[in-house]
């Protein structure tokens, strides 16, 4: 019995976004700007705590935390994004993901500003983020929707994390 | 109602797979000529199970093949047959094809049929051989034993134990099921049967014969008789129209009675005697803990889960005792509360250490699969080794076990191949013309010590030093000790062989033996004298999930150094410390002079406390043959810590080993000493971030 529904949440996960009629995201403030992750991909969220720095890491990785038992690397996103990064305050939380990487589902967190809400999407009102050639970014950024008045842009967890390990163990290699 | 067999189909690669180990070095150990009969039993059970095993799971092509080779232990356990070396090597060869055939089966893949159809023919040579007189009604190459035999019938001669019936085979179903193949005829024997008095009601009395015409297969009755051929005595005789009497005896159950009829009455009880040491023999090995293959599953002896329930239920009662003292505690229950938390203590760390012991396997799991390759190796190289292997019972973790045979394989290879000189050669320099290797297991000081120890020619330095400067690995004019002449075969594409053979000689290899000696945690050494002989020193973790560490403190961060590469910590005087073209950082330890290390400077650290050496403490370390001082700013404390891995959730990170967790939850990383002192070599690189906040 259990394991049909595993997979059911599976599927759910994995058609993404483009697919489904009603998703939910968890929506968070980033230097003033929304952004959202699919809610199924939240395993939890927590304060900020202190964390083990890791040496020899970029500086967006802000170190490894004891998550009950689990060693798991905590990421600032502000500093990922190259947005101007800010003293932690007790607003800050760390919303702790399950990332799909090539070798495995990790868990990983990422720093955020303040949480703000949970956000129902229909996939009709999703739009694909403008391209800036290589100026900014875009890759990570699944798609855009509007809430109320603000934009929200809504992260694909998995080329946000997954492919950031990628791009570095090349970087390693390259060293 | 069906049971779904599919769920046990583990269960019976394991114990396969454990009854092939089993064979392969009950042949081996057997002396062609006279071999010892109870040695070819214990070969025989195992084949005799796997067959067994195989046809109750449906495998027929393994019940198949293994059934011809039952067929020919089984004579030779009669000693109808000569055991000889060709039988044996056949017997060797055939456990090889049916490993491949049990591999295949368990991740369902198609086995090559030729192969086992080669097999099979040669096993059938060898019986065909010697037995080709006696007409065998051998059921897999019986093709040609009907025509010749033109049986209108069996005669079945049917004499259970009188324990029969206690294993819940009922003769009479027996019987029916006889019925059911063709016209029978039975006779019962009664003259066993007691008076009424000495009656035991669960004793089974009689016996029976019974012919049965018809055109039955032999296989069909042995079919019905499978469960019960331990539990009886048994004969099946053809029944040729030409001869009412039964011929020869062409028996193919599992007793060792060549003459066709039962006529002593002792025998029975003797072979009762066999059948009930086979009973014990098979608990005894069902006791041995599980095989080491790709399996993910672990057997584990029943006492070391008993020892662990019983830790358990002691930290049970530590935990309600000081549930009870923490509900009315007041400050005059302070000892009392002392002592229950030292009890805690205890009792964890002794959990501790016998859940470790559930993943603990003795080494002979590892050391099995010598004999074998040594028989092999030194028939096809033509020199004469034997093998010694000692403290087989060393209990190492479980993925020890699985990591380390490769490089044993290869280290003893290369013993025999390197090593050991050919028979002449050594009769010339008056050495005894066998060769020794020697594979030794032991414990010591937290460590696994493996050797693998020959009296071969020894590594030949100045060859070893000619090749390398030859390839530029080392300048023509570097003056190496012994010990770091010797290191040079660990580097990769170094090979001194002037040929290369398929055993060795190819250059690669040792450095992959290093690799992954180091990946557990463990180091290689090497003596070696000219003439005499060389040995390896593997020196490995007890176990990958525990370290033993020293904690340092670098700044604000806490760092742990595995213990076992650390030599000693020394603190360093002005004078001790000398500039290497004024960048590198040298001190002189004996006579050996080390480069320094900074760790605040490798890692980045920004608050370092100590910025002078005279300031902090050098901790000397080794690693893969290196040495090194650590610059830290104090050292904390000794500590097991329970190894966590950064990759699971992140990456690899160079330097780093994994993290821990420590007493109060926050984590600290483990130092990978080997992996440091390489990137010590470029330091400007390692550390080429951007400054970073701190939180």
């Amino acid at each position: 019995m259990a394991e049909p529904q595993v997979a059911e949440l599976k599927n759910l996960q994995n058609e993404g976004l483009a697919d489904e009629q009603n998703a939910q995201y968890l929506t968070f403030e980033l230097a003033d700007e929304d952004y959202g992750v699919d809610i199924l991909r939240v395993q939890e969220i927590r304060g900020w705590d202190v964390v083990t720095r890791v040496p020899n890491t970029p500086s967006y990785v802000k170190g490894v935390l004891n998550l009950r038992g689990a060693i798991v690397p905590i990421f600032d996103l502000r500093e990922r994004f190259d947005l101007s990064s800010q003293e932690y305050t007790k607003d800050t939380v760390v919303i702790v993901l399950r990332v799909n990487g090539e070798t495995g589902r990790r868990i990983m967190g990422i720093i955020v500003d303040a949480v703000s809400d949970v956000l129902n999407a229909n996939s009709s009102g999703l739009a694909n983020a403008p391209d800036f050639g290589s100026r900014v970014a875009t890759e990570f950024i699944a798609g855009l929707v509007s809430a109320g008045d603000k934009m929200v842009m809504l992260l694909d967890v998995d080329k946000l994390l997954g492919q950031d390990q990628e791009s570095e163990q090349e970087l390693t290699a390259a060293k | 109602m069906t049971i779904d067999m599919a769920q046990f189909h583990q269960v019976f690669f394991d114990e396969s797979f454990e009854g092939l180990d089993i064979m392969e070095s009950g042949l081996l150990e057997m002396d062609p000529g006279s071999a010892d009969p109870e040695q070819i039993n214990s070969i025989f059970r195992a084949a005799h199970s796997i067959k067994g095993g195989s046809g109750t799971f449906g495998f027929t092509n393994i019940a198949d093949f293994t059934h011809v080779m039952e067929t020919l232990l089984d004579e030779m356990r009669d000693g109808r047959r000569q055991v000889t070396t060709e039988a044996v090597n056949v017997l060797l060869a055939s456990v090889d094809v049916l490993r491949e055939m049990l591999t295949a089966t368990s991740e369902d893949a198609e086995v090559d049929p030729e192969r086992v159809k080669a097999q099979k023919a040669e096993l059938d040579r060898i019986l065909a051989g010697e037995t080709a007189a006696a007409e065998v009604a051998e059921p897999d190459n019986a093709e040609e034993a009907p025509a010749t035999n033109k049986q209108t019938g069996w005669h079945i001669t049917f004499r259970p134990h009188s324990h029969m019936m206690r294993t819940g085979n009922d003769p009479l179903r027996l019987v029916r099921e006889l019925q059911g193949l063709g016209e029978l005829t039975v006779e019962v024997d009664v003259e066993s049967l007691p008076p009424l008095s000495e009656y035991e009601p669960e004793d089974s009395y009689l016996s029976w014969d019974l012919h049965l015409m018809g055109d039955v297969s032999k296989e069909q009755i042995d079919d019905i008789f499978d469960w019960v051929e331990d539990d009886c005595d048994l004969l099946i005789d053809p029944i040729c129209p030409a001869q009412k009497a039964p011929p020869v005896a062409s028996e193919i159950t599992s007793k060792p009675e060549p003459k066709a009829e039962i006529k002593s009455v002792p025998a029975p009880t003797e072979r009762r005697v066999g059948t009930d040491r086979r009973a014990s023999g098979q608990k005894g090995s069902a006791k041995k803990t599980a095989s080491s293959g790709g399996t993910s599953s672990i057997r584990v002896d029943i006492s070391k889960i008993d020892v662990l329930i019983n830790m358990v239920g002691e930290l049970v009662i530590t935990q309600s005792m000081l549930g009870m003292l923490g509900d009315e505690f007041d400050i005059s229950q302070i000892e009392r509360l002392r002592e229950g938390l030292a009890q805690l203590e205890r009792h964890t760390r002794e959990m501790q250490e016998s859940v470790m012991q559930i993943r603990m396997l003795p080494i002979s799991f590892t050391f099995s699969r010598f004999p074998r390759l040594v028989h092999d190796l030194s028939t096809k190289m033509g020199k004469q080794i034997e093998l010694k292997m000692t403290g087989e019972t060393t209990e190492v973790d479980k993925t020890v076990i699985e990591k380390i045979g490769d490089p044993l394989v290869h280290l003893v290879r290369n013993s025999l191949d390197h090593g050991i000189e050919m028979p002449e050669d050594r009769v010339a320099a008056g050495k005894p013309e066998t060769g020794t290797v020697e594979l030794n297991a032991y414990h010591r000081g937290g460590n696994i010590i493996i050797e693998i120890k020959d009296d071969g020619k020894g590594l030949d330095k100045d060859r070893l030093l000619d090749k390398a400067i030859e390839r530029g690995l080392v300048p023509p004019d570097a003056m190496l000790g012994d010990q770091q002449i010797y290191e040079l075969i660990f580097t990769a594409g170094f090979s001194t062989a002037e040929e290369v053979s398929d055993v060795s000689g190819r250059g690669v290899g040792m450095d992959v033996v290093r690799r992954n000696i180091n990946e557990l945690g463990g180091n290689i050494e090497i003596h070696s004298e000219a003439g005499v002989g060389s040995s390896f020193i593997i020196r490995l973790p007890l176990t990958l999930a525990i370290l033993d560490g020293q904690t340092v403190s670098v700044g604000s961060e806490t760092y742990i150094v595995p213990l076992v590469s650390i030599i000693e910590s020394i603190q360093v005087k002005e004078n001790m410390v000398n500039m290497l073209a004024g960048k590198g950082e040298t001190f002189k330890l004996r006579e050996e002079y080390l480069p320094i290390v900074r760790l605040h400077e490798v890692l980045g650290v920004k608050d370092a406390k100590a910025k002078e050496l005279n300031e902090g403490l050098l901790v000397v370390v080794e690693g893969e043959g290196r040495r090194c001082g650590l610059f830290v700013d104090d050292l904390l404390g000794q500590q097991q810590v329970v190894i966590k891995s950064l990759e699971a959730n992140y990456r690899k990170i160079s330097g780093l080993s994994g993290a821990t967790i420590l007493g109060d939850g926050s984590v600290a990383l483990i130092l990978d000493i080997p992996g440091l002192i390489r990137m010590a070599g470029n330091v400007s690189v390692a550390f080429n971030q951007a400054p970073r906040k701190s939180a």
